[in-house]
């Protein structure tokens, strides 16, 4: 159970430095790094313009990007999940 | 980690793509021989895409810089098949996000190939490989090699707009810090919790199916032992 108890203490400090992070400035967002890099190229080269517009489907609002990105994570969650379930229900069989 | 479509200007994103589609088609050539080869080995290769699918869906807030970002997943599929399997996993993930989530895109995809699912990955490995032969503590490898493959992954993301991007003055170098304390330090949080989880699932692998690692070379017979009489 070693291993439990560190896992448990690292997630103990990230959620930790959020919180210290949001009361030492509460007026943050939290808004994604990907955007401050944006900003730091409008920075270096204002005139810089992307070339290339995106094809594929663009969620229409913040609601809909949380449903895909949770998605995504059940998808994920349910492979892993399953197959580690069969893993040691075989175990237990044999 | 994405680099925004259409935020790379010729030449970096053919250089990228350049880089990428041989891996990734050799990874792909691997794939096949490893599924083909050795049937058993398939629903763990299973879980370690769906663990990039899962970690890379997780945006974390960090403190250090008050922005948030996720984690790759890489480097648990990097330690088990090696970074060309895994840049093949990383790359399904990348078109996932940037055709249904509008986050990268595919003039960048080969750079974010680039730095997630191959450079990411190939530290992972090399990392876990040495600190083994080594004899470095099984969890404590595991977890440094993934949040270092994670740290990795941001830092090419830094070097890939630096180059695209350099500064009026100071040139790349001073565009390289720049992006880099947006992306390598808002990781620094991120890639502990990788580490972590990544040496909590692995634990659960040797539990449950540690016949696979031996097989898969990751691990020897005896360590196998060692680490299953520690957990008793």
């Amino acid at each position: 159970m070693k291993l439990e108890y560190i896992v448990g203490i690292v997630l103990v400090l990230f959620v930790a430095q959020f919180l210290y992070g949001l009361v030492m400035n509460p007026d943050s967002e939290f808004s994604g790094a990907d955007s401050a890099a944006e900003d730091v190229i409008a920075e270096i080269n204002p005139d810089y313009e992307p070339w290339f517009g995106g094809i594929g489907f663009e969620p229409p609002g913040g609601e809909t990007e949380s449903l895909l990105f949770a998605l995504q994570a059940a998808i994920g969650s349910l492979i892993i999940g399953y197959t580690l379930g069969y893993y040691r229900g075989k175990n237990k069989v044999n | 980690m994405h680099i925004f479509e259409g935020f790379l200007p010729s030449p970096w994103w053919q250089i990228w793509f350049a880089v990428s589609i041989p891996v990734i088609i050799y990874g792909m050539y691997q794939m096949n021989k490893l599924v083909s080869e050795r049937r058993e080995v398939v629903p763990l290769l299973a879980v370690a895409g769906a663990f990039i699918f899962v970690l890379s869906s997780l945006k974390l807030p960090s403190a250090v810089t008050m922005s948030s970002s996720h984690p790759t997943g890489t480097g648990m599929a990097a330690i088990l098949f090696g970074p060309a399997i895994t840049s093949v996993l990383g790359v399904i993930v990348l078109l996932y996000q940037s055709l249904f989530l509008a986050h990268g895109g595919l003039t960048t995809l080969g750079a974010n190939t680039a730095s997630m699912a191959i450079i990411g990955p190939v530290v992972a490995y090399v990392f876990y490989r040495s600190a083994s032969k080594a004899g470095m503590n099984f969890y404590l490898n595991i977890f440094l090699a993934t949040a270092l493959a994670d740290l990795a992954t941001y830092v090419i993301t830094s070097v890939q707009l630096a180059l695209a991007f350099p500064s009026e003055v100071g040139g790349v170098y001073a565009s390289f810090t720049k992006f880099a304390l947006i992306f390598a330090v808002t990781q620094i949080p991120l890639a502990a919790v990788e580490g972590a989880l990544t040496a909590l699932i692995m634990k659960y692998v040797v539990q449950i199916k540690s016949e696979v690692l031996v097989d898969l070379n990751v691990l020897s017979s005896a360590a196998v032992t060692k680490i299953k009489e520690a957990m008793e």
